[in-house]
């Protein structure tokens, strides 16, 4: 009874809205409009600041560029095979560059898709718990590893106790090897995202293939990996423009030669390595050397820039709308 | 082919009577479900008769849907769920260990709660569970007479090649009877197949099961008492023991368990005084 009486007196209270500090109807206090406004500008400045920050690299990276071109031909960029900024008759023709960073790219990519998104189906699909619990944490941990030790490793044993021994006249220092390594380094990005990927698929497509009697292969081969297609098409286009951008692994194993050859077993430069020979040498400021810098950046920006765009497109096309 | 089913039930005593001589497909025997430690089915046994529709009923959380799930070994998918008892197949018990769950599934078809067609064409979301099934006559002939039996030929005839997922909530229901029947099961579990829809729609799988039902035995659990009265020839009335588990109460025709129910929990849930 007591108890009773102490409700009704508390449902009283709660009706005449007297508990409730902040809740009058008007005059509300200009302090908390004005604390909500400064939060909200602070908060805007942080947006507004990496998108700043990006228009300002592409900036410089675009007048530096320019004045490169003044100098050298967009033709003679694009299309000549030799590029030697650095010597008297120099020659500035792009695609050595380009290449060594394609050969790279495209190793690495074949070396991490079937790799990676077995391990993505293996874990979303097959493994038991307890397996999963320890797998998805180590290959996060892969992902940790300082480039430039896993570069490093790759030079004491990669190269030499691995792709030297299977592929015979590969050099120490070679495209293959940095491939194989930077496809080493983006397993994880594969396989944690296309595992993502298909852990959002509603279940009940997974139930659906089991009930129209499906092997569990078939359910994750035929249903699951179409079915996550554009989180693991998107995983994919990321991890190449990580290999494309990736740096410290190519300079540390790819070698330090522009090459304009087709075989991945010679040494090649890729522009990521370029920049950083040009960027660490006493090239002057202002020169057509110290330019190439921005040209090749800004041809890389461009690159990674149209594989995102891509991806973009190919989420968005292939995205399914359940319900 | 145009015909427009009329829902039909073995409501007077001749088929009733009937009922008893038909002949069982499949039959559960001292079924006991758990999940982990907790027994969610216990004590169940029941027969299902061949070209009859057999509802389960019964308040949430008792067991219909699991005792459903154990009919083609769904059950399996759930990491820790185990099995006690049989569930037959004709004589042959499906847990036995020499059994294939995946040959199970392939004979014993299922349709879901929620409409799961596959991202897929239409054409393909029929065609798929034949293909893996090892179907080697004609695809388009067997699409073909499978959209016709689950009543969707007619709105999707022009426009196979498009996406399961562009149609309504109905008619991707039907395309995933359509896709169940492509593969010639010899039962089809139906797990609250109308729940996700609007009353029309209801209607119209209602109506189409009791056309299957000439050719299919149906298994359907559904929380909808009118349902159950309106499409099932036998009805389970399943109910929860004091320790929480799911258990059968009472079977019989559906007519007998709506109107003169044995079994007091049935009547008691029937008449709305509990569930």
């Amino acid at each position: 009874m007591a108890k009773s009486i102490a409700q009704d007196s508390l449902a009283a209270r709660l009706r005449s809205n007297e508990l409730y500090a902040a809740r009058p109807l008007t005059g509300s206090s200009m302090e908390s409009r004005f604390s909500e406004r400064v939060v909200r500008g602070l908060l805007f400045i942080c947006a507004a600041l990496s998108i700043l920050t990006t228009v300002g690299i592409v900036l410089i990276l675009f007048v530096e560029t320019i004045g490169f071109f003044e100098r050298v031909s967009l033709w003679e960029f694009l299309t000549v095979t030799e590029w030697t900024p650095l010597f008297n008759n120099a020659k500035y023709g792009v695609l050595p560059l380009v290449a060594g960073t394609m050969w790279v790219a495209v190793i690495a990519i074949a070396v991490a898709i079937p790799i990676g998104l077995s391990a993505a189906i293996y874990l979303s699909m097959y493994a038991p718990r307890g397996v999963r619990n320890v797998i998805k944490p180590a290959l996060e941990i892969l992902a940790g590893i300082p480039t430039v030790v896993l570069g490093y490793f790759a030079l004491t044993f990669i190269s030499p106790e691995f792709v030297q021994r299977v592929f015979s006249d590969t050099r120490l220092f070679s495209a293959l090897a940095a491939g194989i390594t930077v496809g080493i380094l983006i397993i994880p990005l594969i396989s944690s995202l296309s595992e993502d990927a298909l852990q959002a698929v509603p279940s009940g497509l997974r139930d659906g293939a089991y009930a129209l009697g499906a092997t569990k292969l078939e359910v994750s081969t035929r249903v699951m990996v179409p079915a996550a297609f554009s989180g693991i098409a998107a995983s994919i286009i990321l991890a190449l423009s990580r290999a494309i951008g990736e740096t410290m692994i190519v300079v540390l194993v790819a070698g330090g030669t522009p090459n304009w050859s087709a075989d991945p077993r010679e040494s090649m430069q890729a522009m990521t390595a370029y920049i950083v020979q040009i960027s660490s040498g006493d090239v002057p400021r202002g020169g057509v050397e110290y330019q190439t810098l921005f040209a090749v950046g800004l041809t890389l920006f461009l690159i990674t820039l149209a594989l995102n765009v891509a991806s973009y497109f190919i989420v968005k096309r292939f995205r399914e709308v359940y319900e | 082919m145009t015909a427009t089913p009329t829902a039909r039930r073995a409501t007077d005593t001749e088929t009733v009577r009937s009922l008893n001589g038909s002949e069982t497909i499949m039959s559960v025997e001292d079924l006991k479900v758990y999940y982990g430690n907790f027994l969610a089915v216990t004590d169940t046994s029941m027969n299902v008769p061949e070209k009859r529709i057999t509802s389960l009923i019964g308040p949430s959380g008792c067991g219909k849907s699991t005792v459903l799930k154990t009919f083609n070994r769904m059950n399996d998918l759930v990491a820790v769920a185990r099995v006690e008892g049989r569930v037959n197949y004709y004589d042959k018990n499906i847990y036995d260990p020499d059994v294939d769950p995946v040959a199970v599934r392939a004979r014993i078809g299922m349709v879901f709660q929620r409409p799961n067609p596959f991202p897929k064409s239409i054409y393909d979301n029929v065609a798929w569970g034949a293909k893996i099934n090892g179907y080697k006559g004609n695809m388009d002939e067997l699409v073909e007479r499978s959209l016709i039996q689950a009543a969707l030929w007619d709105e999707v005839k022009d426009k196979l090649k498009e996406s399961g997922l562009s149609l309504s909530g109905g008619q991707q229901q039907r395309l995933c009877i359509a896709r169940t029947i492509a593969t010639q099961p010899d039962v089809i579990l139906m797990d609250e197949p109308c729940s996700a829809l609007d009353p029309i729609s209801t209607l119209r799988i209602e109506d189409l099961m009791r056309e299957l039902v000439e050719d299919y035995p149906i298994i359907i659990v559904t929380h909808n008492m009118q349902q159950a009265a309106r499409v099932s020839d036998i009805t389970a009335f399943m109910t929860l023991t004091e320790g929480r588990s799911g258990t059968l109460a009472e079977m019989g025709p559906t007519d007998e368990i709506f109107t003169s129910p044995r079994d007091p929990r049935t009547e008691d849930y029937i008449t709305g005084k509990v569930g």
